[in-house]
């Protein structure tokens, strides 16, 4: 579908948000909580900051729950009966305030889901949510899209993509799905003809540091590389990264039981931890932070791009943002560019 | 089967069998008829078996895919779903979901001769491969079973080994470690690799399944090379911590190959590839 | 700091010992922790106000502590962490050389870990006012309304475990939460279960939090956990004879004197 481009005033975003709210669309915008942003269900508009860079968490979580629930049993004397989750009925969901980094790592963790067999749970949900995405007029020294293939304009992964044309200035509105269009046909007032506007000019600069493919062909004889144990001294092996990254999809399967039922569920998991690859016997293939932090950066940059064909990695920058001991993914991918072969 | 991809068999313990030491054989049915039907599996691959309000836990499907209406799974008392297992009675209900991972290419050895080499708990991930082969018996020219086990009540599948030394189209060939035996036991004494040394099989026209313990893999695979197998003709299966079996959960990966899915079923070959995580 | 960067090159070259742990500059004017064990590193280490991460944390990280004897520079909180750490058998003056740094930011050499405790113990742990207006508040709450505080507050919580990664005081090679046979705490993210990670952390701080901040300041979404052990290091001082990481007296919950106070049976 070709892009089609419209306008929206500025003083129209308030109104689009609440009319599809009242269209009882669960709206997930970034809310602010203990000074953090994460993306919940917004009641009103103005619960929605402006003039941030980043959200603390990614959007990941309308199609990729942290706790959720696979089956459901039930024990008795007549024997067991186990029920699977309804797949279709998940709510529909607008994701607001998404960024371009974002919007693209939707495709990154479909790859995961998707590979030969198909997560339908996790398909179903994400049929449902429609990305409204917003592009970036300021960036800070962690974001770093431009080195991994995005660009913070990129339409890539947004059913509509909205620029802010100027610090007080209308929208661009990008149209680039039939999810998009279904929303600009059902409110043709606040949906104008753009003309041509090049939106390049009000987008963050962000200067290229590395190139995706350098660091995929280094890391083809970097396994050995002393690097790793020295940038991860001062790793603590916490999951903060895995969890607020928008492409960490690794996850667990529990089970909980209250007396005689119970459930099935699958929730957030890092390879961070040293728990994960853990065998019953005590035997850990990766028992030290330096193989644990290889496995992160190799799986984002070599692994994922051999068998899956996209990179693990959208340059949001979350990752360092959030860790306790600014354990910098951007360094550690420069310094392995800059490495002697 | 839904489009759940988590949802297992509904799985009957028709018997349990006592083999060894906190080792235990399950032969399950499954409950819905339809899903036994429909099912099928080569050797090699493995399952999740789970205990609803416990977990899950991955082991190979030990019985041959030439043997319909059910299948069989052994495994060792170790951690939490193991033990949970160990505790289910003939007449049970448990999940199962399955068959993941690759097989043994079982097709591709036709008229070859075969070696199956095996330590302790090891030899349920082969026997599926070892019936599969004697149920299919002409395909195959000499049919040789090497297996040890740290002492004799350590050695699992008793009566097969016995069906096994009774059978004239396979040599069988037990061992336990020294130490280990008992004053009527007639078999070898020794670790496995030292035995496989002293059997000379040859390789010629030869394939060599093996599987153990990491240190006998370690000092078994010098011994076949010596003995001339290339390492594109040695197979072995790899064990990892596994949760959803079909490489989603990114834990069971050495590199960039998953054990779920580019194994279990590896060759020597293959290994040589794999870096040092496993 | 000079001193500091001095000192740390001489106990290199000399191999007294093996690894200095400090800060350096991290991103966008963050400070995090660098390991020195080549002298000409030394030069390396800063000081300034946004040193706050407790590098307490590292001393019993057996990457770090395999490295041989370490030394460490020390402000007041990362003090009180490695004289607890010595109570619990965790650091000795065989195998750690503190490097203090007084809040005056003055470098002060130690010549060990009991002259490190008399240095503490001049200063007591204060619970800061602006977190002793809000547990002033949490007291005057209703239990209901306390417990909807606290589900609210941690219902976000995603157990990243970053609060456990960055405290100094969790260093158990295998945590509670690690267990499965029985899993203690249940593993995924939902309100009871994130209530009861936060409770168990918090008991199995009791007399053992020095009130640095760390787990606060490590969590990603900004949760104020710090609440829960500030409480605990109240209620201790209130039971106790005051609230000081001490070499010698026994760990506080597992060591019976006569005349403890009883008056919480009721």
């Amino acid at each position: 579908m070709s892009i089609d481009k419209h306008l929206i005033r500025k003083d129209s975003l308030e109104k689009l948000f609440d009319i599809l709210k009242q269209n009882s669309k669960k709206i997930y915008a970034p809310v602010p909580k203990n000074g953090k942003l994460s993306f919940k269900e917004a009641e009103s508009y103005s619960e929605i900051p402006t003039g941030y860079i980043q959200t603390t968490q990614s959007s990941k979580e309308v199609a990729f729950p942290r706790t959720e629930k696979l089956l459901d049993y039930s024990k008795s004397n007549e024997g067991i009966t186990v029920k699977g989750i309804k797949i279709d009925d998940f709510p529909e969901i607008i994701l607001w305030g998404v960024r371009p980094c974002d919007a693209m790592g939707i495709d990154q963790i479909s790859a995961i889901f998707n590979w030969d067999y198909k997560d339908e749970i996790y398909n179903s949900r994400l049929s449902r949510v429609t990305i409204l995405g917003f592009s970036c007029s300021k960036a800070d020294e962690y974001c770093f899209c431009t080195s991994v293939g995005g660009n913070p304009g990129n339409t890539e992964g947004s059913d509509i993509l909205f620029t802010r044309l100027g610090d007080d200035g209308d929208y661009l509105a990008e149209v680039l799905t039939g999810k998009g269009s279904a929303i600009t046909s059902m409110l043709p007032g606040l949906f104008e003809k753009a003309g041509e506007i090049k939106k390049e000019k009000f987008l963050a600069d962000i200067p290229i540091k590395f190139k995706n493919e350098e660091i995929r062909k280094k890391l083809e004889n970097f396994f050995e590389s002393d690097q790793w144990i020295e940038h991860s001294l001062k790793c603590l092996g916490c999951g903060a990264c895995a969890y607020v990254c928008p492409t960490c999809a690794c996850f667990d399967i529990q089970d909980e039981s209250h007396g005689k039922s119970g459930s099935r569920v699958r929730c957030w998991d890092s390879c961070g931890f040293s728990l994960f690859t853990l065998h019953t016997s005590g035997h850990n293939p990766r028992e030290v932070q330096s193989q644990r932090w290889r496995q992160r950066i190799m799986h984002k940059f070599s692994y994922m791009p051999d068998r899956l064909s996209v990179y693990g990695c959208t340059g949001c920058g979350r990752c360092s943002r959030a860790c306790p001991a600014d354990m910098n993914i951007l360094e550690q991918l420069i310094s392995i560019q800059e490495a002697a072969v | 089967m839904t489009d759940n991809l988590y949802m297992p068999y509904l799985m009957k313990i028709e018997k349990v069998t006592y083999e060894a030491p906190g080792v235990k054989t399950f032969m399950l049915k499954f409950v819905n008829e339809e899903d036994q039907h429909n099912f099928t599996f080569k050797a090699g691959q493995f399952g999740e078996y789970s205990v609803y309000g416990v977990g899950e836990s991955t082991f190979c499907i030990a019985s041959s895919p030439t043997r319909e209406g059910y299948i069989e799974c052994t495994f060792r008392q170790t951690g939490k779903v193991t033990n949970a297992l160990s505790g289910c009675e003939e007449g049970s209900i448990i999940g199962f979901r399955g068959p993941y991972g690759n097989t043994f290419p079982i097709d591709e050895w036709k008229g070859k001769n075969l070696l199956f080499i095996a330590g302790g708990i090891a030899l349920p991930p082969m026997r599926c491969v070892i019936w599969n082969a004697l149920d299919l018996r002409d395909n195959f020219k000499d049919v040789t079973i090497i297996y040890g086990a740290r002492s004799v009540k350590d050695l699992v599948y008793k009566h097969e080994l016995q069906d096994w030394q009774g059978r004239k189209d396979v040599k069988l060939i037990t061992t336990v470690d020294p130490g280990g035996e008992s004053p009527d036991w007639k078999g070898e004494i020794g670790f496995v690799p030292t035995i496989v040394e002293k059997i000379a099989p040859s390789s010629v026209n030869t394939i060599a399944i093996v599987c153990g313990p990491p240190v006998m893999i370690k000092y078994t695979f010098p011994v076949l090379a010596k003995l001339g197998f290339t390492d594109e003709n040695i197979f072995t299966t790899l064990e990892n911590r596994m949760k959803c079996g079909f490489g989603k959960c990114g834990r069971c990966n050495i590199g960039k190959y998953y054990v779920c899915k580019d194994g279990p079923v590896f060759t020597a070959a293959q290994l040589n590839e794999l870096p040092d995580e496993y | 700091m000079d001193d500091l960067r001095k000192r740390a090159r001489v106990l290199l070259e000399t191999s007294e010992v093996k690894v200095v742990i400090g800060y350096e500059q991290g991103t966008a004017g963050k400070t995090r922790a660098l390991f020195v064990e080549k002298p000409d590193d030394a030069d390396r280490l800063i000081f300034d106000n946004h040193c706050i991460q407790n590098l307490a944390a590292y001393v019993t990280k057996a990457e770090v502590k395999n490295k041989g004897r370490m030394a460490i520079a020390a402000t007041l909180p990362v003090m009180r962490s490695i004289i607890q750490l010595a109570s619990e058998h965790q650091v000795s003056d065989n195998n750690l050389v503190v490097l203090g740094i007084t809040p005056e930011r003055k470098l002060v050499e130690f010549g060990n870990l009991t002259e490190v405790e008399t240095f503490v113990h001049q200063y007591e742990i204060e619970i800061d006012t602006t977190y002793r207006e809000k547990l002033d508040r949490l007291d005057k709450m209703a239990p209901s309304e306390r417990w909807k505080f606290w589900i609210d507050e941690l219902s976000p919580c995603f157990k990243c475990y970053a609060c456990r990664a960055a405290c100094p005081m969790c260093y158990c090679s295998r945590c509670t939460v690690d267990f499965n046979q029985p899993q203690w705490i249940p593993v995924p993210s939902h309100e009871l279960g994130n209530l009861e990670w936060h409770i168990m952390r918090a008991v199995h701080l009791t007399g053992r939090c020095i009130d640095c901040d760390a787990c606060y300041n490590a969590c990603p979404l900004g949760i104020p956990l710090n609440l829960l052990t500030k409480k605990m290091i109240e209620d201790v001082r209130a039971n106790f004879e005051g609230y000081q990481p001490s070499l010698n007296r026994g760990h506080l919950m597992s060591t019976y004197k006569p005349d403890d106070k009883e008056n919480f049976i009721q």
